[in-house]
């Protein structure tokens, strides 16, 4: 009686901790891991250069204000274009980067299945050519004496 | 068949990586990377690229061949550049002694908020035109490193002087003086 209890109650706190996580406003933290400074071409949070310093203050400020981090990722793209995000958009030339990589891994599969194939074709032994009646009669005869 | 499969995926290997190499080529090759300065400082005029973009100082857009007949001083800044406060006085100055001779002083703001920009154009008194290069596009072609960079241009949009750094002493001012002069010849 009491599991089905305690189990509703770990489920109803899963639910308030999920909706707690989903109301809660971005960590600088996570947006300056994801962002690129316009200069440096490093995540914010590896730079310490003024245009950096500059992007991380904004970046607090717009916590502040309430903005999502969609928000404040679609308000640094406005300014500074698409190079500002350090993983590239999944759509529009940005799907190339996350597809080239899927596509060089499958056409590297398809080279070392076939290179496998290959290979083992190679060193399979080859078939056992039956012997001459005449000649297995006489080697029957030569280990018969030899071991006798 | 196994053979003829292999034999194309090696093919594919092969062109991916000739693409990749024709892409790195292009790339450096495109990328002037400090050339205009070079080329300019040699005696040469190297042709200017051209670029369109918003305007900061008020609203469209301004195309730099439009400028085409007047000598241009493209300057390159960001309002978080310290060099570049030293010099924007000066820049002013020199737009404000020349404009009527048909000087025009261009300021490119990149890598930049564009309210920053706006800030800083305020608190420097800057009066001449200014465009919005917020994701530093034009850069690569000019072969931009650092801020400020100036590039002065003849009335055919050719490149008669480059600044790499801001124009602070005394002997940059003279040369930017003798280069508006030869610009405006």
């Amino acid at each position: 009686m009491t599991k089905p209890v305690v189990a509703v109650l770990a489920g109803l706190c899963g639910l308030v901790l999920a909706g707690a996580a989903w109301g809660a406003p971005p960590r600088a933290a996570d947006l300056e891991a994801e962002l690129v400074c316009p200069v440096c071409k490093t995540t914010l949070d590896q730079s310490d250069s003024p245009v950096a310093n500059r992007m991380k203050a904004y970046i607090r400020t717009r916590i502040a204000a309430g903005d999502s981090a969609q928000q404040i990722k679609d308000a640094l793209v406005a300014q500074f274009g698409p190079g500002v995000l350090a993983r590239p958009p999944k759509g529009g030339f940005g799907l190339l980067a996350w597809l080239l990589p899927l596509v060089a891994v499958g056409v590297g599969a398809v080279l070392v299945g076939l290179l496998v194939t290959r290979w083992s074709m190679r060193r399979a032994p080859p078939a056992a050519e039956p012997l001459d009646p005449a000649l297995e009669r006489r080697v029957d005869e030569e280990l018969a004496r030899f071991e006798g | 068949m196994a053979r003829r499969a292999l034999l194309v995926a090696q093919g594919a290997a092969v062109g991916l990586v000739a693409l990749l190499l024709g892409l790195l080529v292009w790339k450096l090759v495109s990328n002037q990377g400090g050339n205009l300065a070079r080329a300019a400082n040699r005696g040469e005029r190297p042709a200017a690229p051209n670029f369109t973009l918003d305007r900061l100082d008020r609203g469209g857009k301004l195309t730099l061949s439009d400028l085409r007949g007047k000598a241009v001083a493209v300057n390159f800044w960001a309002s978080w550049c310290d060099p570049c406060k030293q010099e924007s006085p000066y820049l002013e100055q020199a737009w404000s002694e020349n404009r009527a001779k048909g000087f025009v002083v261009l300021g490119v703001d990149a890598n930049d908020f564009r309210s920053d920009a706006r800030g800083f154009m305020r608190k420097y008194g800057i009066t001449y035109p200014v465009v919005y290069d917020g994701p530093g596009k034009t850069l690569g072609g000019y072969g931009v490193k650092g801020f400020p960079e100036t590039y002065v241009l003849d009335r055919e949009g050719r490149v008669v002087d480059a600044f790499v750094g801001a124009i602070a002493s005394d002997a940059d001012r003279v040369r930017l003086r003798r280069a508006v002069r030869q610009a405006l010849e």
